[in-house]
């Protein structure tokens, strides 16, 4: 084997999102020698889809502050979020907010200069009050504009980038820290073993593990699948957000926005359907509520078209100058993937996998933990995960709209402040050992011109992967259909150490990264599949029809899902940094 | 330009892949319907328009931006119209 090329860095970040580029910026200014590997090109990367905005208790439209805003995030998450977590993010919010602004994101304006701010659903005024109206947003490219400002001021600060280089897996010595990662060029198939002081994963979200979705086709969980294959466990996997106004057929999302400017959810007897499930929040109680809503009204023979497979998002009312103005983009994606021009028809809806909110279990200064012995949470040396990767957890069970933008600059940023003071301590690389980089290099090879050339195509698989989580761990689930899902996902996984590609050829080998990935969504189908089944109770989005109620004696813990230890738990930490504690309560709008 | 005459339809592919779903069902389907008929021409011209950002190329493939170049325009009217065909097939 000819030698792999090798490069050197105080700090290697796997991921060009928001996240990843928030934490890189920090650094790069900070003077460390900052890698940015991403499969696509940096502007590509998802946070560029985020329209509707990010939260910060601004108060420029309705009185707002932090601590509310931390109540509805806690609320939000059904009590599984992290407090401490919230409250930091919650606190953080403003100052975040005036960080993009200063490095060029244009946020709309009220007209007295103010930055604007809509309503969105489970935002409230005082602990539950009226509505708050807490999201800013850069028109409807909020993530477009701070992907691209981030990226500009990461060539400013000479950040290095490595543009579609894909990460293999990470690099983990005996001792258990990670040392970088194998990683290859796409262009030519090349690897290189990039050596960091610290990695951080921020590779976003595994929304292409659902049939319906509305992630992009990059979204594909590598970061949970290079976690798990270094002995990471996964944090509460079965909190999969399903955002409930997808395009019914085809996965692409209608912001909550459209409810926000005053559209609403009618079933098929033309009822406005959400005045009976959420009677003070109505259309912008939260996103589990609503898609619960939209699959009970479904199931119950309620249902819209000839198939009755879907409810109607109601927007003419609202007149043709205020959707042209307010929702430009949502007029155009109806026109163009459905023949519906919302300004005349309703649009058909249904839920659609959206946000992973379980992920690679970090503290608050982004360093990955895992369970040590008796501690819950010991910090692996040299590791870090932010964005939507990573579970710090601010999300719990339940992500609020506009919560996620903040928690990639929020937590990108406190990634970047720890990685600065350890690189402080640790001013030198540790030496690698061979052994880890063969590991990895075996599983890039396992694709390549001496593999298996007779087994089952990959598209086959990701097909019936994308099936099964969605005929199995979708918005309704129980027992019985958990429990087939479990056999089937593990009957997956095994044909999929037989399966192959045709092409092994070294330039744009699509074939093999589509393989690659496929492994890494298969590793979070089986802990998404495995934590739902075990999981007796409904919280958040994961809702069992057998256990219709939250029980917060026994399940008010996080689960860790790993492959050498299967399913372990966890507490959930219920102390805020400076404030009481928000005791568990009823969830309703 | 010469370099961009062999771009190979799996870096096309590849390129297809961008941070939005409406994108990367719009490219992939005209790359899937149309690449065997795309002329040298197109394919520098398709590549081109690879290379814009991916909220302007939204844009302007759902119709929200016009291209003051003709060739783009309808280049992004055959990309829209391929969509428009799958999924009139689909309704
Ligand atoms: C349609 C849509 C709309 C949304 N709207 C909002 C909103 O309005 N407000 C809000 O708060 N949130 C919103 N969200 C959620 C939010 O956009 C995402 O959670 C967030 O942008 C994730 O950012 P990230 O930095 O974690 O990852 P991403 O932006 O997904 O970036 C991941 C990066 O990792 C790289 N990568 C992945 N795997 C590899 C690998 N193996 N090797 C190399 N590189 C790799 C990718 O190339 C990419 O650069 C929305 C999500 C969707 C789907």
């Amino acid at each position: 084997m000819a030698a792999i090329q090798r490069r050197k860095f105080d700090t290697l970040i796997i991921g060009a999102g928001g996240g990843g580029l928030r934490a890189a910026l920090k650094l790069s200014d900070a003077d460390a020698s900052v890698a940015v590997v991403s499969k696509v090109f940096p502007t590509r990367s998802h946070t560029v889809a985020a329209q509707g905005g990010m939260n910060a208790a601004l108060g420029n439209v309705l009185p707002d502050n932090w601590h509310w805003h931390m109540f509805d995030t806690i609320k939000g998450s059904d009590y599984l979020g992290d407090q401490d977590a919230i409250e930091y993010m919650c606190r953080a919010a403003p100052k975040a907010v005036y960080e993009l602004e200063h490095f060029g994101v244009p946020f709309s304006r009220l007209d007295n200069g103010n930055i604007y701010q809509r309503p969105f659903g489970g935002q409230s005024q005082n602990f539950g009050g009226d509505q708050a109206a807490r999201t800013c947003a850069a028109a409807d490219r909020t993530g477009h504009a701070i992907l691209h400002s981030l990226y500009q001021q990461n060539i400013r600060a000479k950040t290095h980038f490595f543009d579609e280089y894909f990460s293999v897996d990470l690099l983990k010595d005996d001792e258990g820290h990670v040392l970088g990662a194998l990683v290859f060029n796409i262009q030519d198939g090349k690897p290189i073993i990039i050596e960091a002081k610290t990695t951080l994963l921020a590779t976003g979200g595994a929304g292409q593990l659902y049939k319906t979705t509305t992630n992009a086709l990059i979204n594909t969980g590598d970061g949970l699948g290079m976690a798990l294959r270094a002995g990471i466990p996964l944090q509460d996997m079965e909190f999969f957000q399903f955002h409930p106004t997808g395009i019914a057929g085809r996965g692409m999302l209608i912001t909550e926005g459209a409810r926000g400017e005053g559209g609403y959810l009618v079933n098929g007897e033309g009822e406005r359907m959400m005045e009976r499930y959420a009677p003070k929040a109505k259309d912008l109680a939260s996103r589990d509520v609503v898609s619960r809503a939209i699959a009970t009204e479904i199931r119950e023979g309620r249902g819209c078209g000839v198939n009755k497979d879907h409810v109607m998002l109601k927007l003419d009312h609202l007149g043709e100058e205020v959707i042209q103005m307010r929702l430009p983009g949502i007029r155009q994606t109806c026109m163009t993937f459905l023949g519906i021009d919302p300004a005349e028809a309703p649009i058909p809806v249904f839920p659609t996998a959206h946000y992973t909110m379980g992920g690679i279990p970090t503290n608050r200064n982004g360093q990955v933990v895992m369970p040590v012995k008796d501690t819950p949470e010991e910090a692996i040396e040299g590791l870090y995960a932010a964005g939507e990767c990573a579970c710090v957890s601010v999300h719990g069970a339940n992500r609020l709209g506009g919560n996620s933008l903040l928690d990639i600059l929020v937590f990108g940023r406190a990634a970047a402040n720890h990685i600065i003071g350890y690189l402080a301590e640790n001013r030198y690389h540790r030496s690698m050992d061979e052994s880890c980089v063969e590991k990895a290099m075996q599983r890039f090879e396992r694709w390549g011109k001496n593999s298996n050339k007779t087994g089952e195509p990959v598209s086959v698989l990701r097909d019936e992967l994308k099936k099964v989580m969605e005929e199995h761990c979708g918005v309704f689930r129980n027992e019985e259909v958990l429990k087939e899902g479990v056999q089937k996902i593990e009957q997956l996984a095994e044909r999929m150490k037989e399966a192959s590609i045709t092409d092994h050829s070294d330039i744009f080998n699509t074939a093999r990264v589509e393989a690659l990935e496929l492994e890494n969504l298969m590793a979070c189908g089986l802990a998404t599949m495995h934590s739902a089944y075990a999981r007796t109770e409904s919280r958040g989005a994961h809702s069992r029809i057998d256990y219709p109620e939250r029980d917060d004696i026994n399940w008010m813990r996080h689960t860790l899902y790993s492959f050498e230890n299967g399913l372990d738990y966890k507490p959930v930490r219920t102390k805020p940094v400076s404030v009481d504690s928000f005791p568990p309560r009823p969830r309703v709008y | 330009m010469s370099q961009l005459a062999h771009i190979s339809a799996s870096q096309l592919y590849w390129r297809c892949r961008r941070g939005m779903l409406e994108l990367d069902l719009l490219l992939n389907t005209f790359v899937e319907a149309e690449y065997n008929s795309l002329t040298k021409e197109d394919t520098i011209l398709f590549s081109t328009m690879l290379d814009y950002q991916d909220q302007f190329l939204l844009d302007l493939l759902l119709g929200k931006t016009q291209s003051p170049d003709a060739t783009i325009s309808n280049l992004a009217a055959r990309i829209k119209n391929a969509c428009h065909e799958k999924f009139k097939l689909q309704n």
